[in-house]
């Protein structure tokens, strides 16, 4: 079982483009749906809000860490215990933080872009109380993968 | 990252032994078969593997602590069962963090593609 997520997405667009849209603060809130309060500074707090509709009362709050031009950039931020807005609670200090890493690579199509969230193993399982459900089958079919994969290993 | 156990939740295993415990090819085969199959003693997960009876008892206990699987005792011998659980909610969580991702990033690829 991986501790991490990868995702890999081909935009068409020149590595500049991809570049303002992931590190200008105002772009990134468009497509990420945050209203934040001013630029990405590397080792500064950025601070917002969610703009997902039902989630406006959650704070977004991340440390940028890395900015290197239309290369990487990344931040981590903390988890959020209870999404609910009757036990939401906008003190992060000591929520568990998870790494996230934008990287950039050029194509002949345009970008190639590449989203890892790291560190899960840090977030504790009371954490993920409220996280959906994913469905049994999910699991069932993963068992077997793991089955097939072990099958002559033991 | 140093953490207290948390109120009431003693029972929980940390997400990193999950990961530690499931991050080896012997155990990850030895969760497969009880994943298919009755509880299981010692014996009867060393018959047709390659491993001593003392490293299969050594990988079952590591999976016991990380809660991933529970053992009862069943005269003199101790049965080993799966508990999904522990791997449920993770798999359960990242699914939804990375349904979360697919949204951002397809949002993303309308906002750079216009």
């Amino acid at each position: 079982m991986e501790n991490k997520i990868e995702k890999q997405v081909e935009l068409k667009a020149p590595l500049a483009r991809v570049w303002r849209a992931l590190t200008d603060y105002r772009e990134f809130g468009e497509w990420f749906r945050v209203a934040l309060d001013g630029p990405f500074v590397p080792g500064q707090i950025s601070r917002g809000h969610i703009l997902h509709p039902g989630y406006e009362h959650i704070v977004w709050e991340a440390m940028i860490e890395k900015m290197e031009p239309e290369h990487l950039f990344s931040f981590t931020w903390a988890q959020v215990r209870y999404h609910d807005k009757s036990r939401y609670s906008s003190d992060y200090s000591s929520a568990p933080r998870t790494l996230i890493e934008f990287r950039l690579r050029q194509t002949a199509a345009g970008t190639l872009l590449t989203v890892t969230e790291s560190g899960f193993e840090n977030v504790p399982a009371e954490w993920r109380g409220d996280a959906m459900r994913g469905n049994d089958g999910g699991w069932a079919q993963q068992m077997l993968n793991v089955e097939k994969y072990v099958a002559e290993k033991l | 990252m140093s953490r207290k156990n948390s109120e009431g939740h003693a029972r929980q295993p940390a997400p990193a032994l999950v990961f530690a415990a499931l991050g080896d090819k012997t155990r990850l085969a030895l969760v497969a078969r009880l994943s298919v199959g009755l509880p299981s003693s010692i014996a009867q997960l060393t018959v047709g593997s390659r491993l001593t009876r003392q490293a299969v008892t050594k990988h079952l206990r590591v999976l016991e602590r990380a809660g991933i699987v529970c053992s009862t005792r069943h005269g003199r011998e101790s049965l080993f069962a799966l508990d999904p659980e522990p791997m449920r909610r993770m798999e359960d969580y990242l699914e939804s963090v990375s349904r979360r991702w697919d949204e951002a990033l397809a949002r993303l690829k309308l906002f750079v593609e216009e």
